[in-house]
C-alpha cells in the first residue's frame, strides 16, 4: 500500500502532454484526466510492491494489451491524496498465432480516498509474447 | 477550442457519431513530453539507437500516450466529471509523424431518475487507416 498526491501542476502537465486543453484540468480544484492514475504505478509504486516485477516476465517481450479505468463517483481533484493497492488479479495463457505461448497478466490497482472509500480502479493487461516483438 | 457545457438537449441517440478530432502530426518531442508527464522512461520510446538496436525502425510511441489523447477526446464531449469508465485496447503502434484521428459512436443511452448513462465506442485511427487504439467510455450525465 502506498500513497500518491493528486497535484494541480502534474494534472496540468499531463493534460497538456495529452493535447487536452479542457478547463476542467486547470485551476486549484483541477480534475485529473481519465488516464492520469497511470502515474501511480510508474512514479509512486515502491519496487517491492510492483506486480510486474512479481510476475517475472521477460520485460523485453512484454506488450501492453489493454487498460481500463473505472471511476466511482468522479475523477479525483487536485489536493486529494489517494492510497493505492496493486496486485496481480489474473494470469492466463494462450497459444500464439506464430507458435509458442502467450502469457497474460491483469494487474489491478485500487485507489482510495482519505475516508478509505474506493474512488477508482485501474486494470492493466500485459502480454509476454512467445518471441521478441515483431519488428515492422 | 469550444468546450461544450453539459447542455445536452437533445440527448445523443444510439448510433450517433460524435465529431471526430485529429491530433498531430505527433512528434518525438510530444512522446518525450508524455514520458515526463507520466513517468514512463522506457528508452524504446525516445532513444533512437536503443530502439534500432532492438530491431525497430525507429522509436515508437508509448501506448498510454495515444490512450491519453483518446481520453482527452472523451473529456471534450461532456466534461471530466461525467466520465465513469474508460477502456482502451492497443492494436498497432504509433510512430513519430503519425496523426491520430479520434472518433466516438454512441452505443447505448439509458435514463433513470435524475441521470443519463451513455456508452460510446471509441477509435483512434492513424493516417495510414490503421487502428492504433480501440476502446469504450461510459458517461453519467445529470438531468
Amino acid at each position: 500500500m502506498y500513497t500518491m498526491p493528486i497535484e494541480r501542476g502534474k494534472i496540468r502537465e499531463f493534460a497538456l502532454a495529452t493535447h487536452n486543453d479542457h478547463p476542467d484540468h486547470q485551476g486549484e480544484d483541477a480534475v485529473a484526466p481519465p488516464t492520469f492514475l497511470t502515474i501511480a504505478g510508474l512514479a509512486w509504486e515502491p519496487a517491492d510492491e510492483s506486480p510486474l516485477a512479481e510476475l517475472g516476465f521477460d520485460l523485453e517481450r512484454v506488450l501492453h494489451g489493454e487498460e481500463e479505468y473505472v471511476i466511482h463517483g468522479h475523477l479525483p481533484r487536485a489536493g486529494t491524496v489517494v492510497t493505492v493497492e496493486a496486485r496481480v488479479a489474473e494470469r492466463f495463457e494462450k497459444d500464439g498465432r506464430r507458435g509458442g505461448r502467450l502469457r497474460f497478466a491483469v494487474i489491478v490497482r485500487e485507489f482510495r480516498d482519505d475516508a478509505g472509500d474506493l474512488i477508482a480502479e485501474q486494470r492493466t493487461t500485459v502480454v509476454e509474447t512467445a518471441h521478441a516483438p515483431e519488428k515492422t | 477550442m469550444n468546450h461544450a457545457a453539459t447542455d445536452l438537449t437533445p440527448l445523443p441517440s444510439p448510433g450517433e457519431e460524435l465529431q471526430p478530432r485529429t491530433y498531430g502530426p505527433l512528434t518525438r518531442t510530444d512522446i518525450v513530453r508524455y514520458a515526463g508527464a507520466s513517468g514512463d522512461f522506457n528508452p524504446i520510446h525516445h532513444d533512437e539507437p536503443f530502439a534500432t538496436a532492438a530491431g525497430f525502425p525507429t522509436v515508437f510511441s508509448i501506448g498510454m500516450y495515444q490512450a491519453g489523447i483518446l481520453a482527452g477526446y472523451v473529456v471534450e464531449q461532456f466534461g471530466a466529471a461525467t466520465v465513469r469508465r474508460f477502456t482502451v485496447r492497443f492494436q498497432e503502434p504509433v510512430y513519430p509523424g503519425d496523426e491520430l484521428t479520434c472518433q466516438a459512436r454512441i452505443t447505448t443511452v439509458a435514463s433513470a431518475h435524475d441521470r443519463h448513462r451513455l456508452e460510446v465506442e471509441l477509435e483512434g485511427r492513424r493516417q495510414t487507416g490503421g487502428l492504433a487504439v480501440t476502446g469504450t467510455a461510459v458517461f453519467e450525465l445529470p438531468e
